[in-house]
């Protein structure tokens, strides 16, 4: 058991989360052991980002349980009645060891690549500065970006940012990292780049939690793959079987729907 | 046109000149960071200094700055004097002058506007840049150092050269508290020499002549940083 937990990137249970009357998280739960990568999938609204915005605390859950890197996270219930983290530091801590890429890149346009990518491990994690502009060359080596270091965000295409942004994250060697539709943005033609560049790094055992829509993408890199619906889970196990033979109908139709 | 005068009263001029720049910096530039405080203190949470730095640029913005000069001049001026130990301070030969009342007037006038300025920026700045920022790990002042105010600023540029060349032609009215700015120096000269336009054109000469500079530098500044489009 305690080497199990000890395995546990991630372990998040039971997450509830309303927008006023809109329950918008019912109770979902997710564990992550070192390597996994999960794939959250499931239709607009069905509240993927959310869910995943609340592993970070970017939203504030209701409820649940969070368990980052064997830390457990507290939080608790407000005078006003709204959940707050009990310890803001203890969220930016963790906040730091997760390395989350977005939808629409969000690169600091002030900063060049480079100084986008050695920001967190310079300023939050107080590394080095030559260790870590060493460190943040490889990985833009590494995601082929790096003859445009000294770049302005705004001269790279989206492809090129994305891959930029996903750089910036691995910088501070997340446990874990959070994708966000990360080629939805993307013109089609560039989608292909940044997938490439995620499945190196699944392929390289990181632990990734990724909300998608590429449906084949999802089938090929992923240990797991949750379907979300309404909020809730309506379907998780191996690939092979969501995506080949799903219990749930919903399931089944939305994967229909996204295959043809 | 007769220009012979200038040899004469080039001290004047060149004294009202510097004094016209001094004031014109100091204030835009300790207004700057009184701004940056107004600004944050708006969009910040609290809601003492949210409703304080709000009354603040309502009334600065909100009245003309003749009567915020001579409020000053003669309201604080009339005060300081009964501070103790102010007298004696190696502060006090300064703050005995028009010119230090009216450096406070504009620098207090300036923050207001500026002030009003930032607060629009800081709430313009995308969102998910500061989501980005916090994610990383940033707490809430770094997010605010490092990311949020650096990005307001820069969305800021272009309007604020628009205001420190407004500012530059607001400094004449200080010679209402008797401070020979430049323009004070052309009015003493055209009382001296009677001459009408002269003067003016010569002072008007110089304040094109700033302005451009101005327009100049923030050109180069904001070149700077290449921004989307
Ligand atoms: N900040 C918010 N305020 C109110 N409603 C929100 C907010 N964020 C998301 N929602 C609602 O929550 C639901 C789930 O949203 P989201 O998690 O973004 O879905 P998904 O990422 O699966 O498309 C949607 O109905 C959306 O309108
Ligand atoms: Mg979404």
């Amino acid at each position: 058991m305690s080497s199990n937990n000890n395995q546990l990137a991630l372990a998040v249970r039971d997450v509830h989360k309303s927008y006023g009357s809109l329950k918008v998280l019912k109770g979902i739960s997710l564990e992550a052991v070192r390597g996994d990568v999960v794939s959250i999938i499931g239709s607009s609204g069905s509240g993927k980002s959310t869910f995943l915005r609340c592993i970070n605390f970017l939203e504030i859950p209701d409820q649940g349980s969070f368990r980052v890197n064997g830390e457990e996270v507290e939080f608790r219930k407000g005078r006003d009645g709204r959940s707050q983290p009990s310890n803001w530091r203890q969220i930016e801590r963790m906040r730091s060891g997760l390395g989350m890429v977005f939808q629409s890149f969000n690169l600091w346009p002030h900063m060049t690549i480079l100084q986008n990518v050695i920001e967190a491990p310079v300023h939050v994690l107080k590394v080095d500065r030559k260790a870590a502009v060493e460190k943040a060359e490889g990985l833009l080596a590494k995601v082929g970006l790096y003859e445009k270091k000294d770049s302005y965000p705004a001269f790279l295409s989206g492809g090129q940012q994305q891959r930029a942004s996903i750089a910036r994250a691995l910088c501070v060697d997340p446990a874990v990292m959070l994708f966000d539709e990360p080629t939805s943005a993307l013109d089609p033609e560039l989608v292909g780049e940044v997938l490439k560049v995620i499945r190196g790094l699944a392929e390289e055992g990181r632990t990734m939690i990724m909300v998608t829509h590429e449906m084949k993408f999802a089938r090929d890199v992923s240990s797991r793959v949750m379907f979300l619906h309404q909020g809730q889970v309506e379907e998780t196990g191996p690939p092979s079987q969501v995506f080949g033979a799903p219990t749930s109908t919903r399931c089944k139709e939305f994967i229909a729907a996204g295959s043809h | 046109m007769d220009f012979s005068w200038i040899v004469s009263y080039r001290e004047l001029l060149l004294h009202g000149a510097l004094l016209t720049c001094l004031l014109l910096v100091i204030s835009v530039t300790v207004g700057f960071w009184i701004a940056v405080l107004l600004a944050v203190a708006q969009v910040g949470r609290n809601p003492v200094l949210k409703y304080a730095a709000k009354s603040y640029c309502t009334f600065f913005r909100g009245t003309p700055l003749l009567i915020q000069l001579w409020l000053i001049y003669y309201g604080l001026g009339s005060y300081l004097p009964h501070i103790p130990g102010l007298r004696g301070s190696f502060l006090w030969p300064i703050m005995r002058e028009g010119v230090f009342f009216a450096g406070v007037a504009l620098t207090l006038n300036f923050a207001a506007y500026q002030g009003e300025i930032l607060r629009g920026t800081l709430l313009a700045v995308p969102k998910g840049e500061l989501e980005a920022a916090k994610a990383a790990g940033m707490p809430p002042f770094m997010v605010l150092r490092r990311i949020w105010l650096p990005r307001a600023i820069r969305i800021g540029l272009p309007t604020l050269a628009g205001e420190i060349i407004l500012q530059l032609k607001a400094t004449p009215i200080v010679f209402s508290v008797t401070v020979m700015d430049l323009y004070g120096a052309a009015y003493k000269i055209r009382q001296d020499t009677l001459l009408v336009y002269e003067p003016l054109i010569l002072v008007a000469a110089f304040y094109v002549a700033l302005t451009f500079l101005i327009t100049q530098a923030f050109q180069r500044l904001e070149n700077a940083v290449p921004t989307r489009r």
